[in-house]
């Protein structure tokens, strides 16, 4: 579990809005009344079985966090808890320093973008966005002006006088959106709002989110299992695992600094190699592991696991001819075998297979040496690329 | 080819044979004769102005008419709320309950009557408004509840959760959003309520008495003790109504497919 949030504690003295759990210290205290959202413990159960499990999360106010994790893993429960709509079994839930477990959602002051739309189909788009205001018994002069100004927000100016059924997929997010945000809430949630359009649309409106975000300045929080739509959208991305956050960090730690193999592997492409920590020494900070003959090294060392995992980027490896010598010691070089080759325009990519059957993705620009399919190579790689992390054993199968 | 034929024979027969009782009904009811003659002899609106101007039929039409009502009211709320309980919470022992609901629709009228005449005897109901409305309301509900229930299946439960998450109390979020969306459902379900009990005999026979008489009722004491054909001028009119009613059901349900 990732510690988030601690940076932020400042000299202040602890709040007084957290009372009644004297288990807490100042600090905890201090964090979830300076926090957007605060998770501690947090915990669903469905029966036995725990669905979210003892969770800490810290969400900075303005800030837009990413749950990123594959189907199952526990985000979209733990947004429904946020959101009111899943009842938090034990734990801690803070939005703005307020408790808010045992709150209906409608009291709770959040919007909420969802992945079908969910725009009522007998109401305008006018009549939609105007449906929050109503319910603040909102003066009709001021709803007007706030609702022309969210939906020139969403450039949907012109659509007012539609009916959902009117607009195409993309417009009826877009009104969702205006719908979820022209009352100014201090949270948006968003439950993988874009996962029903196709992929230009997403990426068009993956800008519009990113830029209305900067526009209403709220903390906003978003579920999807798309991680270039986290990497892209992201301040910072939590992301899920059966239940548990792996790892909490902006993209480029979890990227470049996974904590575990599953943060390295969910998040972009990879190659992995493994190996019992047995044949592990380790010298001047670095570990150095055996693989068939050969010798790889990589920076920091991991005490106390029984199989240990080399992580590499694609683009931080380069396929040279056979024969070719490391230029010193800080060069890993392996002997593969090129399985397929694929031109993609910005370079090509290599599916390069390792003497004993591990697989690994390559990258390599376009004035690189070329190959073939069925040709020898050697793929090599700067030391600092690798990532050491503990094997836990998890399937190969490559996620995208 | 004409395999196609005769099964369209077949069917135009079936049809026939379906509606003839029925519309039979109707050219006795204009007879000229005091009898149940068909074809008629002559022509005439006399059973007709019998009807409208005898005050033991309009009364009886005037209660039907306010039963029918009543038990439309009391079963329309009653069915949409126990609509809403069984479509959108979970619970043990709810495709039972479902079941226990539409059970009405199974159980044969004769068991529901006999059962409630030994309950109403001692309740005191027997021959009253609320007892008609109460025992109509029972074999009403299965229908109020199967048009809303169906209505309810096309609405996506994420609205209300919507709703919630953009400030609206569990109540106002049925009274903005589940409701308008279910009307069509909720009128026909109605109707139906109203037509069931405007046709309703034999629940009505056992907790009639001579002071409280529904038109079927009424209909019914006549034809088995007189041959008046002013029967046949009510019965026209009963049918007209449920007629009417019906298409009304099928409009609002037809709409409800037009929105979706």
């Amino acid at each position: 579990m990732t510690e988030t949030g601690a940076q932020s504690v400042g000299a202040a003295e602890p709040g007084d809005r957290v009372s009644g759990d004297v288990s807490l210290d100042t600090r905890t205290i201090q964090q979830i009344n300076e926090a957007g959202i605060s998770l501690k413990g947090v915990t669903k159960r469905y029966g036995d079985k725990a669905v979210v499990d003892d969770i800490d999360l810290v969400i900075e106010p303005g800030e837009f966090m990413t749950l990123l994790g594959p189907s199952g893993s526990g985000k979209t429960t733990t947004l429904n808890m946020i959101a009111g709509f899943a009842d938090v079994t034990e734990g801690l839930l803070h939005i703005h320093g307020k408790p808010v477990a045992k709150l209906p959602a409608h009291k709770r002051d959040i919007g909420m973008v969802f992945q079908n739309y969910a725009l009522f189909p007998h109401m305008t788009v006018e009549e939609n966005v105007a449906y929050p205001l109503q319910r603040r018994k909102m003066p009709k002069a001021e709803q007007r002006k706030r609702i022309a100004e969210s939906l020139q927000m969403v450039r949907l100016a012109e659509y007012g006088g539609r009916y959902p059924a009117e607009l195409s997929g993309g417009q009826q997010q877009r009104a969702a959106l205006a719908r979820a945000l022209v009352y100014n809430p201090r949270v948006l949630l968003m439950d993988e709002p874009l996962g029903a359009l196709d992929k230009k649309l997403r990426e068009w409106l993956q800008m519009e989110i990113k830029r209305i975000h900067q526009e209403v300045g709220s903390t906003f929080v978003y579920v999807t299992h798309d991680q270039e739509e986290a990497l892209s959208l992201s301040d910072r991305i939590a992301v899920f695992n059966n239940g548990k956050i792996e790892q909490v960090g902006t993209g480029v730690e979890l990227y470049e600094h996974p904590d575990t193999l599953f943060v390295g592997r969910f998040l972009g492409e990879s190659s992995v190699l493994r190996a019992p920590s047995s044949t592990a020494t380790v010298r001047d900070g670095n570990t150095t592991l055996a693989v068939g003959d050969h010798h790889v090294t990589v920076p920091g060392e991991r005490r106390g696991v029984e199989s240990l995992a080399v992580l590499v980027r694609p683009e931080n490896l380069s396929l040279e001819l056979p024969g070719y010598v490391p230029a010193s010691s800080t060069e890993n070089a392996l002997p593969v075998t090129v399985k397929t080759a694929t031109y993609l325009g910005v370079g090509w990519r290599y599916d390069v297979v390792l003497f004993d059957g591990t697989s690994g993705i390559v990258r390599t620009p376009n004035d690189a040496t070329r190959f073939g399919p069925g040709d020898q190579a050697i793929v090599t790689w700067d030391v600092r690329h690798g990532v050491l992390l503990e094997d836990l054993g998890e399937g190969d199968e490559s996620t995208t | 080819m004409t395999m196609k034929r005769v099964l369209i024979a077949f069917s135009v027969l079936v049809i026939f044979l379906l509606i003839v009782p029925t519309l039979v009904i109707v050219p006795i009811s204009f007879n000229a004769s005091p009898s149940f003659d068909f074809p008629p002899k002559g022509w005439s609106l006399q059973w007709y102005e019998n009807f409208l101007t005898d005050r033991e039929w309009l009364k009886a039409l005037g209660n039907s008419v306010l039963v029918a009502i009543l038990t439309a009211i009391v079963a329309t709320v009653a069915g949409v709320l126990a609509s809403l309980g069984l479509s959108r919470l979970k619970f043990r022992g709810k495709s039972l309950l479902e079941n226990y609901f539409l059970a009405p629709m199974i159980v044969p009228g004769i068991v529901i009557a006999i059962g409630l005449y030994s309950l109403f005897i001692r309740l005191d109901l027997l021959g009253t408004i609320p007892g008609f409305v109460f025992a109509h309301t029972i074999v009403a509900l299965p229908l109020v509840i199967i048009n809303v229930m169906a209505s309810l299946q096309g609405v996506d439960p994420r609205l209300a959760q919507a709703a919630a998450s953009l400030g609206a109390s569990k109540a106002r979020t049925f009274f903005t959003v589940t409701l308008p969306l279910i009307v069509p459902g909720v009128t026909a379900g109605a109707l139906f309520a109203f037509v069931t009990s405007f046709d309703e005999i034999i629940l009505s026979l056992f907790i009639q008495d001579p002071s409280l008489q529904t038109l079927p009722v009424k209909i019914y004491r006549s034809v088995t003790q007189s041959t008046d054909p002013t029967v046949a001028a009510v019965a026209v009119v009963t049918m007209a109504v449920s007629v009417v009613v019906m298409l009304a059901a099928q409009l609002a349900t037809r709409k409800r497919k037009a929105l979706t």
